[in-house]
């Protein structure tokens, strides 16, 4: 007798996306992959001013226009996808490990230890975010490290809650009660027994912070305070050209569509993650 | 409703916690602001300072003094209301702040009327018909608002009425104000922008809420009871959201003590936030600490407002 062969698709286990999910999953590898090959297809130097025409029109030699120097904004958009995407990647993988660390140990130790983190990083995340990122990069001088640094911190807080929160339930979960009972250490209980069950929940909190952060970074590179000239992310494309706003320039509406298709594809993957990613519990 | 001595002794217990939190957040903020690098005496006294002089205003101005010692003063002058003396124009940091802190809580008010009564219907219609074209309209308009920068938002406002339909002037200060008119027309373009900002978090986080509560049983026994869509949303569901309400309310409002500055810079409007930013040029600690003190106090007395509403409305929030 032959079992019926079941090939275990992502569809046969539950984990298929619907098409907005898989629409804003795309968009999202077109600017991982446009970030990774950037410096080999821009089609000019994003420094070289290559037209007189400054706030130039869309046309075939300049896809996207030229910005307030005359230089190629495709190039310029296509190279600020390397901070932006890159630096926000960045910073919330840190600021997700960190506080899942953070939250995972505070979760499953509780007492004392949970009590004073909890307070003290409640306190934190009363100062506003962007606030917090122009004070210290005022302070300390705007670089990338820097810039990594602040956005992780600031987006630390949030992080370690939602997972110490998370952590609290699956430690209360009767296999980790037969765990302790077996006699397994605590290195074991949060690597092997919380961590896998919490992952799916952190995976779709890490995208929701990496929106925020590409929001305060382009925050900040909009102030003038991000990414420094002559380099730009998309917040300095935008601010570099804001006088062409009037003008109905090209060079200041394609890096904000390039914000906002970010963003909006991010935000389109999470809220159409199968339920059996985004929510373990049901 | 009766409120039993049990009930007030919690909420009494969750004031004492922000107290406490409080005094942590102090401490926080002293000895993070003693971390920021430049040292004050060489800032004021320029390049030309000999070490002498630099170390005699360390001296004059106490900041010789262990950072300890220091920190209880400085705590012991909030309690009396003296927030100290401002580093870089030695004004009194009380009448720096005065001005701004009214503009900014201005500022904050009429955005607040403006959008909590909008947000909250909004919310809650979205719930009551959801998935209907109301619903997939408003969600489809929230998250296009909180996934793009507020720079976007605030230009586009700017775009949109100042520079095609010429309605309202780009700028929100210089203008003068003498008549209603003039004002409604110079608070217009930032309160537009902060409206829109605010109240889509606001709207996804109601809507969030009304939606979890109609989905439990005693909802849906309503419903088989023959209730109206109405009566079922706003007599069943609706109390019993008000604690995740409010504190979604909260932390959007929060958001207008400090979190403006965009807006703030974009419009050219003196607040708070502004004042903190140019603070930290000119590594003016006494005014950076009150600045922080203030954003984390207006935090601390809406969530913990939010929590006690939470409290009185939820019975099984007080065992």
């Amino acid at each position: 007798m032959s079992l019926p062969l079941r090939i275990p698709t992502p569809a046969r286990l539950g984990y298929s996306f619907n098409w907005a999910g898989r629409i804003g999953l795309a968009v999202i590898l077109f600017w991982v992959v446009i970030a990774l090959i950037g410096p080999w297809i821009t089609p000019y130097a994003p420094g070289d001013m290559v037209d007189w025409n400054y706030f130039g029109p869309v046309n075939g030699q300049f896809w996207m226009g030229t910005d307030y120097l005359g230089r190629d904004i495709l190039s310029r958009v296509i190279m600020g996808a390397r901070y932006t995407v890159g630096i926000a990647a960045a910073a919330v993988v840190l600021a997700c490990a960190g506080g899942v660390i953070l939250g995972m140990i505070a979760g499953v130790t509780g007492g004392w230890f949970d009590m004073l983190l909890s307070r003290l990083l409640d306190a934190f995340n009363g100062i506003p975010s962007l606030l917090f990122g122009l004070v210290v990069v005022a302070a300390v001088g705007s670089s990338i490290p820097v810039l990594i640094l602040t956005l992780a911190v600031i987006y630390l807080p949030g992080s370690y809650r939602f997972a110490r929160a998370l952590a609290v339930n699956v430690n209360t979960m009767d296999f980790v009660t037969v765990a302790r009972a077996r006699g397994e250490g605590f290195g074991h209980i949060i690597l092997r027994e919380v961590f896998p069950n919490i992952l799916g929940p952190v995976l779709a909190d890490l995208g929701l912070r990496f929106v925020f952060i590409v929001l305060v970074l382009s925050g900040l590179s909009f102030l003038g305070l991000g990414v420094q000239p002559p380099n730009a992310d998309w917040g300095g494309l935008v601010r570099e050209n804001i006088e062409g706003l009037s003008l109905g320039a090209p060079a200041v509406i394609f890096p904000s569509v390039a914000i906002a298709s970010l963003t909006i594809s991010v935000n389109m993957f999470i809220d159409n993650l199968p339920t059996r990613i985004r929510d373990r519990s049901e | 409703m009766l409120r039993s001595a049990t009930t007030w002794l919690l909420v009494g217990q969750r004031l004492g916690i922000a107290a406490i939190t409080l005094v942590i957040v102090s401490f926080a903020v002293f000895f993070a602001t003693e971390l920021l690098p430049g040292d004050v005496a060489e800032i004021l006294l320029g390049q030309s300072a000999t070490p002498e002089a630099v170390a005699g205003l360390r001296t004059a101005m106490g900041l010789d003094e262990p950072a300890f010692t220091r920190f209880l003063s400085w705590l012991a002058g909030l309690a009396q209301g003296d927030l100290g003396m401002s580093y870089a124009n030695n004004m009194a940091v009380a009448d720096l702040l005065a001005g701004r802190l009214a503009n900014t809580l201005r500022l904050a008010g009429i955005v607040t009327l403006v959008c909590v009564p909008l947000a909250l219907t909004l919310g809650i219609a979205a719930a009551m018909w959801r998935g209907s074209l109301l619903d997939r309209a408003v969600s489809m308009l929230t998250i296009s608002v909180i996934s793009v920068p507020e720079f976007m938002v605030a230009t586009l406002a700017v775009l949109i009425f100042a520079v095609w339909l010429d309605w309202l002037p780009a700028l929100s200060y210089g203008v003068n104000v003498d008549s209603l008119g003039a004002m409604l027309r110079a608070y217009a373009m930032p309160v537009i922008t902060l409206t829109f900002v605010v109240s889509a978090q606001m709207i996804r986080m109601t809507r969030a809420a009304v939606i979890e509560t109609i989905n439990t049983p005693y909802v849906e026994m309503a419903l088989l009871k023959g209730a109206s869509r109405r009566r079922m949303v706003l007599r069943h569901a609706l109390p019993n959201a008000l604690g995740p309400i409010a504190n979604a309310v909260a932390l959007s409002l929060s958001y207008l003590v400090g979190g403006v500055i965009i807006v703030e810079t974009v419009f050219n409007y003196p607040g708070v936030a502004k004042l903190m930013v140019d603070a930290v040029a000119t590594r003016d600690l006494p005014l950076i600490q009150s600045c922080a003190m203030i954003f984390c106090i207006s935090y601390l007395l809406l969530i913990t407002l939010a929590d006690v509403i939470a409290m009185l409305s939820n019975p099984r929030l007080r065992r």
